[in-house]
C-alpha cells in the first residue's frame, strides 16, 4: 500500500472551515435563543419545543436538511457537518428534534433510495424543517436491532418514541414494510411520558384503525431503518461530546471562581486531577465522535464498528463529565435553577438511546472477532 | 515565507534519497547517514543538522514515504533520550560547535545518549537537585549521585544538570552540562529493577571535570533549559500511525481468538472495553498527528502519555489473568542489562511489571494531572513555599 492509498483512507478526523462556520452560526444562535433560563422555563410550559427556534436553526440555518441532497430539497451536506450540530445542541441542551428527525428519520428516507413519490415528498419537507418526522420504535433500539423491529401490523403501542409528541408524521415498521403515519391523523394517539431527560421529551405512540402510506416492502425497509439507527447512534456520540465540553468547562469555571479554606477550590488536588482526568476524556470522545462522523459520511465499510466503539465510548465520558459537574458545583448543582441537572438527565438518557454501551461493545465483540465464551 | 519548501518538494527529495540509496541494498548506518545529510532526518532542523528548516508538519511525508519503501529507521527505544531529550536541547541552547559535533552520531545511532536527571531525593521536585558543580579554570567539576539512569550503561554521552550555586533559590542555581560517560569520576552501578532486569542505574560521578565548553545555556539557567527537555520527553509524537491493536491490546486479542479455553465473561467484558478505550486512544492519537500535520498542534500531546500509561497497565494486568495457569509463570528472573528499553517484549508477566513503571518515568501520572490542570485548564496552581527561599536553606 503506498502513502497516498494510505492517506486517502485515514479518516479526517479534523473540522473543515465550513464545519467551524457551521457551528459559529449554531452556537451564536443557541447562545441568543436557548441559554439555560430560557430551556429551564421551556421544559416547565406546555409546548416541549419552542417552534421559533427549530424553525431558525431548521430553515435559517438549513440545519434540518444538512443530509438531504440538493436535489431533493437539502443541503448536500454530510453526517461530518449534522455532527457539529449537535455538539452545539449537547452544549446548549435545547430541545430540538434535530437527532430524531434531521438524522434518523431522515437518514432512512434517504437510505431507501426514493427520487420521487411519497418518500422523497417526505424527505423535502424534512428538509426544509417544515414538518418532522420521527421513528416509531422505543428510544432504546440499537443499530442490531433494526431488522427485528419489522414485525406486526399498523395496529400496535410503542412505547418511549423520543420526540414523538412535536412530530408530524411518524415512521412505522411492520412486517408489511415501513408506513408514514400523519400524527395527527385519526386512529393515532400520542400520549406524552413523564421522562428522565426533561429536554427530549418521550411519547407513548398507539395506533388503532390507523392508515399510513407504505413507503417500502420489508426487507428494504429493514436495512433502511437499520442505517437509520446506525446514523442515530453515531451522531449521538457528538451530541455527548458537546455535553461533557461544556460539562468540564463550566466546572473548570466554577471551581476557579469559588472559594473555600480561603483558596479557590480549584486549587485542590484531588479535584485538579480529577478535571485533568476528564479533559483527557473529553479529547479521547472527540477522536471517537469525528470518527464516527466521518465513516458514516464517506460510507466506510468501517461505520458499524467506528460507530459501536464512539458510543461504547462516549456515552461513558458523557455521563462521568455530567455527575463531575454536580459533584464539584456542591450544593448549587443540586438546585433545579442552576442547569446541571439538564446535562445529567440528558446524558443519562443518552446513554441508552440507541443502544447502551454494553449493547455497544457486544457489537464490537461481533464485528473484530473476539466472542463471548 | 513564500519561500519555504512544501510537501510535494519533499517528498521528491525523500523518493532521491531513496533511489540513490536503495532500502535492499545499503546498509543501515549508511542508510541514515544519507538520510540525515539530505536534511530527511528531521526537516524542521536547519540545514546542515539533519534538517531543511522546513515546517514540522512536513515530517509525517518524509516518515509515510521512508515507511512504503521499508527503509531502515534508527531504533527509539535505543536512542529514545538522544533522539526525544537531547538533540531539542541541543538545538536549542548548544553552540554551533556542539550541533556540529553531537547530533549527526546521535541521529545515526551511533551514540546513545543517557539522561542524568534524577537524584535520590529529587524526582518529581528535580529542581531539587543536590548534585554539585563548582567551576575550575576552564572546567566544572562535578560531584554527586544520579540515580534510575535508564541505559547509561550503554551511553557515551549524558545530558546533566548540576547545581552551581547554593545560595539562591533552587529554580535559579542551576546549570546544564553535556556529560562525557568515558571520564574519569564517572562510575555506573546496575540498579536492579522489579523486571529482574537492570535497565536503569545508579551513577556515581566523583570529581568529574567536565569542560566549560560542553555547558549548554548560561550558567544558573539550566532549569530553563531543561523545560525544553522535560517537554520534549512528554510531547512525543511520531509522524508514525499505529495500525488498530497495534499495541499491548493486539497481543491480548490474539491469545482470546487463539485459546477459546481461556475466555470467561467477567474477562470478555473487560477486554471490550479495553479493546474500546485502546482504539479511542489510538485515534486520539491519530487526530493529534492530523493536527500537527495541519499546523494546529493542540495540547493532547500532554495527555497521551497519561491514556497510555494507564491502558498499559490495565491490559497487560488483563493479560496475566486471560492466561490462568501460565500467566502464574514468569519468563526468567535472571539478571540482566539489556541494551534497549523495552516495554513490550518477553513475556506477559514481564510487560504487566514492566508497564508499572508507564507511570512514573518521564514525569508521574499525578505531576502530569498537575500540568494538564494548570496549564490546558487554567486551574490555580499549587501553593509553594519554596519558591523565594535559598536551596541551601531548604528542608532536605
Ligand atoms: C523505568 C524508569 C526509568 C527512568 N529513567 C530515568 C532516566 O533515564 N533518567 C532520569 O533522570 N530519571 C529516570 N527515571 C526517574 C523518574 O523520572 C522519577 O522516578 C520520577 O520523576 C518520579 O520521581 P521519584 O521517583 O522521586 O518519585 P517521587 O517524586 O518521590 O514521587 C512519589 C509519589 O508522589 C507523587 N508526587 C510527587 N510529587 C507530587 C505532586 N506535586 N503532586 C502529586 N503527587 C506527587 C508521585 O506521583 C509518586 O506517586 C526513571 C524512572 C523509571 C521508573
Amino acid at each position: 500500500m503506498t502513502a497516498q492509498t494510505e492517506a486517502a483512507q485515514a479518516p479526517d478526523l479534523l473540522y473543515s472551515e465550513a464545519e467551524e462556520d457551521l457551528r459559529s452560526a449554531v452556537r451564536s444562535l443557541l447562545a441568543d435563543r436557548a441559554d439555560a433560563p430560557t430551556v429551564i422555563a421551556g421544559i416547565e410550559s406546555d409546548t416541549p419545543y419552542d417552534l421559533r427556534l427549530w424553525e431558525s436553526l431548521a430553515a435559517g440555518i438549513g440545519a434540518a436538511g444538512l443530509l438531504v441532497p440538493e436535489k431533493l430539497g437539502g443541503q448536500g451536506a454530510t453526517h461530518r457537518e449534522a455532527a457539529v450540530v449537535l455538539e452545539e445542541l449537547g452544549r446548549s441542551v435545547a430541545p430540538a428534534p434535530f437527532l430524531t428527525s434531521a438524522v434518523v428519520a431522515t437518514e432512512i428516507l434517504l437510505a431507501l433510495g426514493a427520487q420521487d413519490g411519497p418518500a422523497a415528498e417526505l424527505l423535502g419537507e424534512l428538509a426544509s424543517g417544515r414538518r418532522t418526522a420521527v421513528l416509531a420504535l422505543p428510544f432504546a433500539t440499537p443499530p442490531a436491532d433494526g431488522a427485528g423491529a419489522m414485525t406486526g401490523t399498523l395496529e400496535r403501542t410503542v412505547t418511549g418514541v423520543a420526540e414523538a409528541a412535536a412530530a408530524d408524521v411518524l415512521l412505522v415498521p411492520t412486517a408489511e414494510g415501513l408506513y408514514a403515519v400523519e400524527a395527527g391523523a385519526d386512529g393515532v394517539t400520542v400520549e406524552p411520558l413523564v421522562a428522565l431527560d426533561l429536554t427530549r421529551p418521550l411519547a407513548t405512540v398507539t395506533l388503532a384503525g390507523a392508515t399510513g402510506t407504505r413507503l417500502a416492502e420489508a426487507g428494504p425497509a429493514a436495512e433502511a431503518v437499520g442505517r437509520g439507527l446506525l446514523a442515530g447512534a453515531g451522531l449521538l456520540a457528538s451530541e455527548q461530546l458537546g455535553l461533557a465540553e461544556w460539562c468540564l468547562t463550566e466546572t473548570v469555571r466554577h471551581t476557579r471562581e469559588r472559594h473555600q479554606f480561603n483558596r479557590p477550590v480549584g486549587s485542590f488536588q484531588s479535584l485538579k486531577h480529577r478535571m485533568a482526568q476528564l479533559w483527557l476524556e473529553v479529547v479521547s470522545a472527540r477522536a471517537a465522535a469525528r470518527n464516527a462522523a466521518d465513516a458514516l459520511a464517506t460510507g466506510s465499510p468501517d461505520a458499524p464498528l467506528a460507530v459501536a466503539v464512539a458510543q461504547a465510548y462516549c456515552s461513558r465520558v458523557a455521563v462521568h463529565a455530567a455527575e463531575e459537574c454536580v459533584q464539584l458545583h456542591g450544593g448549587i448543582g443540586m438546585t433545579w435553577e442552576h442547569p446541571a441537572h439538564l446535562y445529567l438527565k440528558r446524558a443519562k438518557a443518552d446513554s441508552i438511546a440507541y443502544g447502551t454501551a454494553g449493547r455497544h461493545r457486544a457489537s464490537v465483540a461481533g464485528l473484530v472477532e473476539l466472542p463471548a465464551p | 515565507m513564500s519561500t519555504a519548501i512544501d510537501a510535494a518538494q519533499i517528498r521528491g527529495l525523500t523518493q532521491e534519497l531513496l533511489a540513490a540509496h536503495p532500502p535492499a541494498t545499503t546498509g543501515r548506518a549508511d542508510f541514515l547517514a544519507a538520510r540525515f545529510d539530505a536534511g530527511l532526518a528531521w526537516v524542521h532542523y536547519p540545514v546542515g543538522l539533519g534538517g531543511l528548516d522546513a515546517p514540522r508538519s512536513l515530517q509525517p511525508v518524509v516518515d509515510a514515504e521512508l515507511a512504503a519503501a521499508d527503509a531502515p529507521d534508527n531504533d527509539p527505544r535505543r536512542i529514545g533520550i538522544g533522539l526525544g531529550m537531547a538533540a531539542p536541547t541541543i538545538l536549542g541552547y548548544g553552540t554551533e560547535e556542539q550541533k556540529a559535533r553531537f547530533l549527526r552520531p546521535l541521529w545515526i545511532g551511533e551514540e546513545v545518549w543517557c539522561q542524568l536527571f534524577s537524584e535520590p531525593g529529587a524526582g518529581s521536585d528535580l529542581a531539587a537537585l543536590g548534585t554539585r558543580a563548582v567551576r575550575d579554570g576552564d572546567d566544572w567539576v562535578v560531584d554527586g549521585q544520579k540515580v534510575w539512569t535508564s541505559s547509561a550503561h550503554v551511553a557515551r554521552w549524558a545530558i546533566l544538570i548540576a547545581r552551581t550555586d547554593p545560595d539562591v533559590p533552587k529554580h535559579r542555581g542551576i546549570s546544564y552540562f553535556i556529560c562525557d560517560m568515558t571520564d574519569p569520576g564517572v562510575e555506573v552501578r546496575p540498579l536492579r529493577q522489579i523486571t529482574g532486569e537492570a535497565e536503569f542505574n545508579e551513577v556515581f560521578l566523583t570529581g568529574v571535570r567536565i569542560p566549560d565548553s560542553r555547558r549548554l545555556g548560561p550558567v544558573g539557567d539550566g532549569w530553563k533549559v531543561a523545560q525544553t527537555t522535560l517537554m520534549n520527553e512528554r510531547v512525543s509524537i511520531g509522524g508514525a500511525r499505529i495500525p488498530r491493536e497495534g499495541g499491548m491490546i493486539g497481543t491480548v486479542a490474539k491469545t482470546w481468538r487463539e485459546q477459546p479455553a481461556l475466555r470467561t465473561h467477567d474477562l470478555h467484558q473487560r477486554l471490550l472495553t479495553l479493546w474500546v478505550e485502546a482504539e479511542v486512544a489510538r485515534l486520539t492519537g491519530e487526530r493529534l498527528r492530523q493536527q500537527l500535520v495541519a499546523g494546529q498542534p493542540g495540547p493532547e500531546g500532554s495527555g497521551m502519555k497519561l491514556a497510555f500509561a494507564r491502558l498499559n497497565q490495565e491490559i497487560s494486568g488483563l493479560e496475566v489473568e486471560l492466561l490462568g495457569d501460565e500467566g502464574l509463570l514468569y519468563g526468567d528472573w535472571t539478571m540482566r542489562r539489556p541494551e534497549l528499553v523495552d516495554f513490550t517484549g518477553r513475556d506477559a508477566g514481564y510487560r504487566y511489571l514492566r508497564s508499572k513503571g508507564n507511570s512514573i518515568e518521564g514525569g508521574t501520572s499525578e505531576v502530569l494531572l498537575n500540568i494538564v490542570a494548570e496549564r490546558v485548564l487554567g486551574l490555580p496552581v499549587e501553593p509553594r513555599n519554596d519558591k523565594d527561599v535559598a536551596w541551601k536553606d531548604l528542608a532536605r
